[in-house]
C-alpha cells in the first residue's frame, strides 16, 4: 500500500520522462537532425565558395513554393523516387540491401521504351501493356540477383552493382539499334507513342500550367499502401520481416526463406523498374544515350534511409528529395553550384547512417543522470 | 603468499553494508547485507533476476553501488574497477570463459602480466609457476596443453588458475557448475575446498540447491533484490533453501504415473552427419521415441545431440540414415515438413531459433502457423485471432509482461520469453515434442513450470524427447535414459533405476559395467 502511494507520487515524473525518452528513441527525430546538418554543411560549403547561403536557400525555397507550378515540377521530379525508394524500402524489410535498384529502375524504363514506341495499342491499355513489361523486366532483373545469391552463395551487393552495368549498357545498346532510334535525334530513341502516355488531360494540364503533369504520384501513393498493406497485414509480409529480424528464426518456423527471398526481392525489382517507366511516360518520353548513372536507384536509398524504410515515409521522403532536386536545378540562376543539393543529401545520408551515434550519446547521457 | 590452515576462521574477508544499486527506476539490490568469513564458502542464492550478480558485479568493480559501504578484511573500500579488485585479492570466474582456444594454458593463464626476461617472455618459470598452483590446489592441469584440446571442466580449471596467479584471495565463481559434468562438479567441489583449506574465501553464485549443500559452509538469500537471511547450509534443507529463494512452498517431485508406452512415434535409424568441418559427428546413431513416454538424451556436450536434433526439426542435413514418423522416412526434410508430419521442438537456443526477439509476443505465438487459419486467410493476417490467441495464451501460461501479446518478446525476461515457446510448441499439440535445455538459465519457480509442461505433454498419451545438459533433469524427467556418446547411443537405463554415477561414466565413454576405480585410473595425469 505505501509502495502504492508512492508509485502514484512519481507517476507524473514518469509520464514526462516516458514521453522524453519516448521522443529520444524516435527515427524521426534524428531525421530532422541529420537533415538540418545537411543544410549546415551545404551552407558552409557554399559561404566557402563565395555565395551567400542565405541567398541560394531563400532561391532553392523560391524555386519550390513560389508557384503551384513549381510545386508540380517538384511532384513529378519525386515520383520515381518514391519507387526506387519503396523498392529499396521493402528489400530492407527482409533484410537485403537492394543498391540494385538503380538497374532495376534502367530495365524498367527500357522495357517501357520499347512496348511503347514498338506496339501500336489503343490509349489505356498500352499503358497498362508498357507497365507490365517494366514490371517483368524489374523482376528479372532482380531475381537473378536473388537466385545467385541463395544457389550459389554470391554477395548480393555485387551482383546488384553489377547488374546495375549491365542495364546501363544495354539501354545505351538498346536505344541505338535502328527500330528505336530516331532519325536525327542525336543520342536519343524516338519518343513512345501518345497512346503510352501517362499525362493528365490536357485541360488539367492547361489549368496547371504544367505540360508534364502525370499520374505517376496516385500510382506511387498506391504502390506506397500497397506495399505498407502487404508488409503490415499479409502472411507474406509477416514472412518478409521474420526472415530480415532472424533468418535462423524463421528456418526453425518452417518458413521458406528462398521462397521468401524470391517473392520479396521480384517485388523490390518491380517497384523500382515502375519508378523507371512512370518517369519514361510522364515526363521524358524516350530515353537518352546515357554518359553516367542516372542514379535514380541510388536517390531511392537515401529516401528509404530517410524514411526509416516505412512505406508511407518514402511517399514524403520522395517529396523532399524531388524539391530538392527541382529546386537546386534552378541555383545556377544565382551562378550558385547545383551540386550543393548532392552534398546536403549526402550529409543528410552521413548524419541518419551515424544517427545511432548520437542517439547512443543522448542515451547515455540521459541514462548516466539518472543513475546519479 | 602464506599459508594459513583453517577453515573459516573470524576473520571477516568481505563485508558489504546496505548496498543499494538502482538502474534507472529499477532497483537491483534493495539495502543487502554480506558477511563472508575468510576461508569459507559462501553461496549467494536467487532467482534470476535477484540480483545476485548485480551485487557480486559491485563487488568485482564493475558496477559503482548507488549507496552503501565495502570493506575488504576490515579496511573500507571503493572498488573503482576490476583492476582495482584485483590489486584488492579479489578475483571473478565468469560463466562463460574468455580464454584464448589456440593457446595453451600456461599462455592463457599469464597473458596480460606476462613475466619477462630481459625482451622476451619467461615461459619456463611461469610453466613453473602454473605447475605448482594447479598441483597444489589438486587440479591436475598440464600446462601445455591447447584449450581447445581440452575439456570444458579443464578450462574452468584454467579460468580459476588465471584468478589465483593474479594473487586472488576471494574468488568469485559465476554459476560455475552449468556446463558440467556430475563428475567434474564433484572434482570441482574438492578443488574449492582445497581453495579454502589454504585460507582463500569462496563465493559461489547459484541457484542449484544440491550443490550448495555440497560445497558451501554459509549462504545468503537473495530475493527481488532483497536481502533474505544468511543460514548455516548444514543446519537447513534443499527445501528450505528453495522455498526462502522462491518465496513459496516449491514442489521437487515431478508427479508422474506410470504410463505404458505405446506405438513408436520417431524412429531415427543408423544416422550419419558431418559437421562443417567435415567431422564425422554422428556414427550410425539409433533411437526411438513411443507415445507416452519421456526419453531424455543423456551427454556431455559436443557428442553430437545439437546435429542430431537439428536433422529431426529441420535445420541440418545429414549424410545418411532413415527418420522414419508415421510410417514414412522424413530423413533431411525441411523444417516445415517435419512440423507438419509431427515434430514440434522447443529449441537449445531460443532467441536464435526460437523467437523472432523484435516481433511482438502474439506474432511468435504463431510462427509456424501464422498462414493457417483462424490466423490468416488467404494471405490476410487476422489480428483479431491472432491476438485473442495470445491473449489466451499469456494468460495460461502465465506469461509475464506480455501485455496480452502486443510487448515485443526481446523485452520479456528470459524465463518468459522460454514460456513463450512453450506455449507455443505444446498448443501446437503435435505427437513428438523435443526439448533441448529447456531450463537452461531459468530459475526454480520456471523449471517447475516447464517441467510441469513437459510431463504433461507424455501424460496426454505424446512422445517426448528431452535432451539436457542437466542430469538432474534428465534423471527427473524420463522414463528411459539413453546416453549419446561420440555420436552413438551407448546405453540405454530405465528412467527409474538411473544411477547418476553410473550414467557419468557413460557419458565419458565408459560402458555400463566399468568400475569406478577404472574410470578414476583414467583420469589420472599422464605428465609432470
Amino acid at each position: 500500500m505505501k509502495q502504492k502511494n508512492n508509485q502514484n507520487k512519481k507517476t507524473n515524473r514518469n509520464i514526462v520522462k516516458n514521453v522524453t525518452q519516448g521522443l529520444l528513441h524516435q527515427n524521426a527525430l534524428y531525421t530532422v537532425i541529420a537533415i538540418f546538418f545537411g543544410f549546415l554543411v551545404g551552407g558552409i560549403f557554399l559561404w566557402s565558395a563565395g555565395f551567400s547561403p542565405f541567398e541560394a536557400y531563400a532561391k532553392l525555397f523560391n524555386s519550390v513554393f513560389s508557384r503551384p507550378k513549381y510545386l508540380i515540377w517538384s511532384v513529378i521530379y519525386a515520383t520515381p523516387l518514391m519507387f526506387t525508394g519503396l523498392s529499396v524500402a521493402f528489400s530492407y524489410k527482409m533484410g537485403v540491401f537492394n543498391i540494385g535498384a538503380e538497374g532495376q529502375y534502367v530495365v524498367g524504363s527500357l522495357a517501357a521504351l520499347c512496348v511503347g514506341i514498338l506496339l501500336d495499342a489503343p490509349p489505356i491499355l498500352h499503358v497498362l501493356l508498357c507497365m507490365l513489361a517494366a514490371i517483368a523486366a524489374g523482376m528479372v532483373w532482380s531475381l537473378l540477383v536473388a537466385i545467385l545469391r541463395v544457389r550459389f552463395g554470391i554477395n548480393e551487393v555485387l551482383s546488384f552493382i553489377m547488374f546495375n552495368w549491365i542495364a546501363f549498357y544495354l539501354s545505351n545498346y538498346v536505344i541505338n539499334t535502328e527500330v528505336i532510334h530516331k532519325v536525327g535525334g542525336g543520342e536519343a530513341s524516338k519518343d513512345i507513342r501518345q497512346s503510352a502516355r501517362i499525362l493528365l488531360p490536357q485541360s488539367v494540364l492547361n489549368i496547371l500550367k504544367n505540360d508534364k503533369a502525370n499520374y505517376g504520384i496516385f500510382l506511387a501513393i498506391i504502390a506506397a499502401i500497397a506495399i505498407w498493406f502487404i508488409l503490415t497485414k499479409t502472411t507474406l509480409g509477416y514472412r518478409v520481416q521474420a526472415v530480415g529480424l532472424n533468418p535462423h528464426a524463421a528456418k526453425y518456423g518452417g518458413i521458406n526463406s528462398n521462397k521468401t527471398m524470391y517473392i520479396a526481392m521480384s517485388l523490390s525489382g518491380a517497384l523500382a523498374a515502375l519508378g523507371g517507366a512512370i518517369q519514361l511516360m510522364g515526363n521524358s518520353m524516350r530515353i537518352s544515350q546515357f554518359a553516367g548513372q542516372e542514379g535514380f536507384g541510388f536517390q531511392g536509398i537515401t529516401v528509404a534511409l530517410i524514411a526509416s524504410s516505412h512505406p508511407i515515409g518514402c511517399i514524403f521522403a520522395g517529396l523532399f528529395y524531388g524539391a530538392m532536386k527541382y529546386g537546386g536545378s534552378k541555383l545556377n540562376l544565382i551562378d550558385a553550384p547545383t551540386e550543393v543539393v548532392d552534398i546536403i543529401m549526402g550529409t543528410i545520408v552521413l548524419f541518419i547512417a551515424i544517427s545511432h551515434v548520437f542517439r547512443y550519446i543522448i542515451t547515455r547521457r540521459q541514462k548516466k543522470k539518472e543513475d546519479n | 603468499m602464506e599459508k594459513t590452515s583453517h577453515i573459516a576462521s573470524n576473520v571477516v574477508a568481505v563485508q558489504m553494508t546496505d548496498i543499494v544499486k538502482k538502474f534507472g527506476n529499477f532497483v537491483a539490490n534493495d539495502h543487502i547485507n554480506l558477511t563472508v568469513n575468510k576461508g569459507e564458502v559462501h553461496a549467494i542464492l536467487g532467482e534470476n533476476g535477484a540480483g545476485k550478480s548485480t551485487l557480486m558485479n559491485v563487488l568485482y568493480g564493475l558496477y559503482k553501488p548507488t549507496s552503501g559501504s565495502i570493506s575488504i578484511f576490515g579496511s573500507p573500500v571503493h572498488i573503482e574497477n576490476p583492476r582495482h579488485a584485483i590489486e584488492l585479492g579479489i578475483g571473478m570466474v565468469h560463466q562463460h570463459f574468455m580464454l584464448v582456444e589456440p593457446f595453451t594454458v600456461t599462455e592463457n593463464i599469464i597473458l596480460g602480466m606476462e613475466p619477462t626476461k630481459g625482451m622476451t617472455v619467461d615461459i619456463k618459470s611461469a610453466r613453473q609457476q602454473v605447475l605448482e598452483l594447479s598441483e597444489r590446489y589438486g587440479m591436475h592441469v598440464d600446462p601445455d596443453a591447447k584449450i581447445e584440446d581440452i575439456s570444458v571442466g579443464m578450462q574452468q580449471r584454467v579460468e580459476i588458475l588465471k584468478v589465483l596467479y593474479r594473487g586472488a584471495n576471494i574468488l568469485i565463481l559465476d554459476e560455475p557448475t552449468a556446463s558440467l559434468t556430475p563428475q567434474e562438479i564433484e572434482e570441482l567441489i574438492n578443488i574449492i575446498h582445497n581453495l579454502t583449506a589454504d585460507g582463500k574465501t569462496v563465493l559461489l553464485i547459484t541457484h542449484k540447491l544440491k550443490e550448495i549443500k555440497a560445497a558451501a559452509d554459509r549462504c545468503t538469500i537473495i530475493r527481488q533484490g532483497k536481502y533474505i537471511d544468511t543460514v548455516d547450509v548444514e543446519a537447513v534443507s534443499e527445501h528450505d533453501l528453495a522455498s526462502m529463494m522462491v518465496g513459496r512452498d516449491v514442489q521437487f517431485v515431478v508427479d508422474k504415473q506410470p504410463i505404458e508406452p505405446g506405438e513408436v512415434i520417431i524412429d531415427v535409424q543408423n544416422i550419419h552427419c558431418k559437421d562443417y568441418r567435415g567431422v564425422e559427428v554422428l556414427k550410425g546413431l539409433n533411437l526411438q521415441v513411443r507415445r507416452g513416454e519421456i526419453v531424455g538424451l543423456a551427454g556431455v556436450d559436443g557428442n553430437g545431440q545439437t546435429e542430431l536434433v537439428e536433422i529431426l526439426t529441420g535445420l541440418r542435413k545429414g549424410e545418411a540414415g532413415k527418420v522414419i514418423i508415421g510410417g514414412k522416412d522424413l530423413f533431411n526434410a525441411d523444417a516445415h515438413t517435419l512440423f507438419d508430419k509431427g515434430v514440434s521442438s522447443i529449441p537449445a537456443d531460443r532467441q536464435k531459433h526460437g523467437l523472432i526477439l523484435d516481433y511482438s509476443v502474439a506474432y511468435n505465438l504463431v510462427l509456424q502457423n501464422h498462414d493457417l487459419p483462424p490466423f490468416s486467410k488467404r494471405g490476410i493476417l487476422k489480428k483479431d485471432a491472432i491476438y485473442k490467441h495470445a491473449a489466451e495464451l499469456t494468460d495460461k501460461f502465465d506469461i509475464r509482461g506480455a501485455e496480452d501479446g502486443v510487448k515485443e518478446v526481446g523485452k520479456l525476461s528470459g524465463g518468459n520469453q522460454q514460456k513463450v515457446i512453450i506455449a507455443r510448441e505444446v498448443t501446437n499439440d503435435k505427437d513428438l515434442l523435443i526439448a533441448v535445455n529447456p531450463t537452461r538459465g531459468l530459475d526454480v519457480g520456471a523449471i517447475e513450470f516447464v517441467h510441469r509442461y513437459i510431463v504433461e505433454q507424455r501424460n496426454k498419451n505424446k512422445a517426448v524427447l528431452l535432451v539436457s545438459f542437466e542430469l538432474d533433469e534428465i534423471m527427473s524427467l524420463s522414463d528411459r535414459i539413453e546416453v549419446i556418446y561420440n555420436g552413438k547411443i551407448v546405453g540405454s537405463v530405465p528412467g527409474d533405476q538411473a544411477d547418476e554415477k553410473v550414467l557419468g561414466l557413460m557419458m565419458a565413454g565408459g560402458s555400463k559395467h566399468e568400475t569406478k576405480e577404472q574410470s578414476e585410473q583414467k583420469d589420472k595425469p599422464k605428465y609432470s
